[in-house]
């Protein structure tokens, strides 16, 4: 299945912003940010379709990934 | 010896005055709030003889420790009617605490029609009347400034859009690089212009400087605390590195970057905007992603933003600004949106309030949603200069949607709604709609827990847990804002535990007092109750703590969120 992989802040650098993903079917999240050569701990917020999701969600076609190290602001 | 220093414009007279024993614990925020509280009737037209407007240094401002270096300015608002805390950062917050002020307070009205000054040195205050500066912008008063009395004096002032008391003036202060930190919200820059103060000058020279109790304790406290702040991934990377514009993409994805004023929850150029944008332009540009913006801050959100030929354009330039005139505008020209943060801080006008307004501008037809260009040339050419329609913007976007008979007006008690949308996170609709400041994130920043998992999470998109959440969040600023420390310090202390013991601890070595966890806690309770008193007085009631009738009606994509709390649920915010 296809998946939109959309990455943020220090996670694009050498990396991309937005990329297709074809991954097998079941895949959760947790396998894409480790692909990415990511840890666990690195990740701050994981967003599908725009909701937040943990890291065990499972992934399905024509979801949008996003990706975010822990951030913020105000 | 810590002391007040009190102006009173009416009869031109200054005083020093002891601190009263039930002010001694006090300070930014709490002091400021303790005073309008005491001494202003809730009542009174906030831009009359019995306002009075009072700047206060934070608990631990002026020592060492980290990120300490905020000033507290205190009014009843002109803008919302209630009473009004902003705080900033700067130098002048500094040097008055170096010199032992705990406080200064300006009370009544000159009888003349003539504009003054203030100069605060180690002998106290003087007023001296002002005639070169009036009417000039606030780069040329600091710029003149400096040159009359010396490079490090200290500059509170106000541009023609405080002097002609439109009620989004602020109040600009000197940083450490002779550009502009803002007390931004609530019109307090109007405030000072009804008192006819241009400016404030401080010359810190001889100041008694600062005493700690117990220096070996303090210097331990601090060491952690500092050491908290940079082990934090928000405040240790991610603000040093994006600033806080680093929001744009996040909010943008999570479907709560307010839109075309307020109409969708994502915005198409929010790429050209965003916070990563902003790094690459500013360092392809020579300019400094990094700054901070009083001595001692080690987060360093702050950057220097440059045009394309290399040269100084704004700095302190902040996803709130970046936002509003961006998203909310429709504009996603970042260079434009640049130049508008520096005519605002030039004219003295606050961004948000400004960036809301152009929204609903928008909305009503004064200009085309995304036209940069006449949004450049309204605040220079209209606002700046006082015409009859910039004296309407300048009062706000509230101000704006009655001239103009638009409904989709993003306010709470008159203030701008900022940058997230209470609809898609509804934790900052309680903040809105509850804070005693009027819409104002900052008063309790649900977005931590909401949107960005610091702080543990609370679905954004959910009733259950926000009023509980906003309430536990805007008590502990209402702490914290007492200390002079910057909100950002929140990051660490809701997820390192040594952070905020330590933040207790530097309070304690300084006084040589004994403060525990609750006391504070019990302090931000205290320092609410007596805002909400005040607004009670000035006659707000709870069918003022809603938020505009458009966030029930219209849904905002892409999650169709609605905001679906009742009156009574939210009422439940006060029951503490």
């Amino acid at each position: 299945m296809q998946i939109t992989l959309k990455l943020f802040a220090t996670f694009r650098t050498a990396r991309f912003k937005i990329a297709p993903q074809e991954v097998p079917a079941g895949t959760k999240c947790l396998a894409i940010v480790i692909n990415l050569g990511l840890t666990e701990d690195e990740v701050g917020v994981v967003l599908v379709n725009g909701r937040h999701a943990t890291l065990d969600h499972i992934l399905h076609d024509n979801d949008t990934l996003s990706l975010f190290p822990l951030v913020g602001g105000g | 010896m810590d002391k007040i220093l009190r102006v009173n414009m009416s009869d031109q007279t200054t005083r020093l005055e002891a601190v009263p024993a039930e002010w001694a614990g006090l300070g930014g925020r709490g002091l400021t709030s303790t005073i309008v509280a005491a001494e202003v009737p809730a009542s009174c037209h906030a831009l009359g003889a019995h306002n009075k407007l009072v700047f206060a240094p934070g608990l631990l401002t002026g020592t060492a420790a980290a990120n300490s270096g905020r000033l507290s300015a205190g009014a009843k608002s002109p803008l919302t009617g209630t009473i009004k805390e902003s705080n900033a950062g700067g130098t002048a917050a500094q040097m008055l605490a170096r010199l032992g002020i705990k406080a200064l307070i300006i009370e009544g009205m000159p009888a003349k029609d003539a504009w003054y000054s203030l100069h605060v040195n180690k002998d106290g205050v003087t007023i001296q009347e002002e005639t070169e500066l009036i009417g000039k912008g606030n780069f040329a008063v600091i710029e003149a400034l400096e040159a009359r009395l010396g490079k490090k004096t200290g500059v509170l002032t106000i541009g023609p859009v405080g002097e002609l008391k439109m009620t989004a003036a602020n109040i600009s202060v000197k940083d450490p690089d002779s550009k502009i930190r803002s007390h931004g919200r609530g019109g307090l820059g109007a405030v000072m212009g009804s008192k006819k103060i241009k400016f404030i000058s401080i010359d810190d020279a001889g100041g008694p400087g600062i005493k700690i109790a117990d220096p070996e304790k303090f210097k331990l406290a601090a060491r952690t605390f500092a050491k908290a702040l940079l082990a934090h991934p928000v405040s240790g990377e991610g603000l040093p590195t994006y600033g806080t514009n680093v929001l744009v993409n996040v909010l943008n994805e999570a479907g709560g970057l307010p839109t075309r004023n307020f109409t969708y929850g994502s915005f198409e150029g929010a790429d050209k905007i965003s916070g990563e944008t902003m790094h690459d332009v500013i360092s392809a540009r020579g300019g400094k992603t990094r700054h901070g913006c009083h001595a001692g801050c080690i987060i360093q959100c702050s950057q220097v933003y440059n045009d394309k030929d290399g040269k100084y354009l704004t700095s302190g330039f902040e996803y709130e600004t970046i936002w509003g005139l961006g998203a909310d505008c429709c504009i996603d020209n970042l260079d434009d949106i640049a130049r508008a943060d520096s005519i605002m801080d030039d004219i003295g006008i606050d961004s948000i309030e400004t960036a809301v307004m152009f929204g609903v501008a928008m909305e009503a037809g004064i200009l085309s949603f995304g036209d940069s260009k006449e949004m450049l040339r309204l605040l220079g050419e209209e606002i700046g200069k006082g015409t009859p329609l910039g004296r309407i913007l300048g009062g706000g976007a509230g101000s704006v949607g009655k001239a103009y008979g638009v409904t989709r007006v993003p306010v709470v008690k008159n203030q701008g709604i900022p940058a997230y949308d209470p609809r898609s996170v509804k934790g900052i609709g309680i903040t809105y709609a509850t804070s005693t400041m009027g819409a104002d994130h900052t008063a309790g920043y649900t977005i931590a827990t909401n949107i960005l998992n610091v702080g543990g999470y609370v679905d954004p998109l959910k009733k259950e847990g926000q009023v509980e959440l906003s309430r536990n969040l805007q008590i502990a600023t209402a702490a914290v804002d007492s200390t002079g420390m910057c909100i950002f310090v929140a990051f660490p202390a809701l997820d390192i535990p040594e952070c905020l013991p330590a933040l207790i601890d530097m309070i304690n070595a300084r006084f040589g007092i004994n403060l525990t966890g609750d006391d504070v806690t019990n302090l931000g309770k205290h320092i609410l109750k007596v805002e909400h008193q005040f607004n009670i007085e000035a006659g707000f009631t709870k069918e003022h703590d809603r938020l505009p009738e458009f966030f029930n009606t219209e849904k905002v994509a892409p999650h169709n969120a609605v905001w679906d709390f009742s009156g009574e649920e939210i009422d439940e915010f006060w029951n503490f």
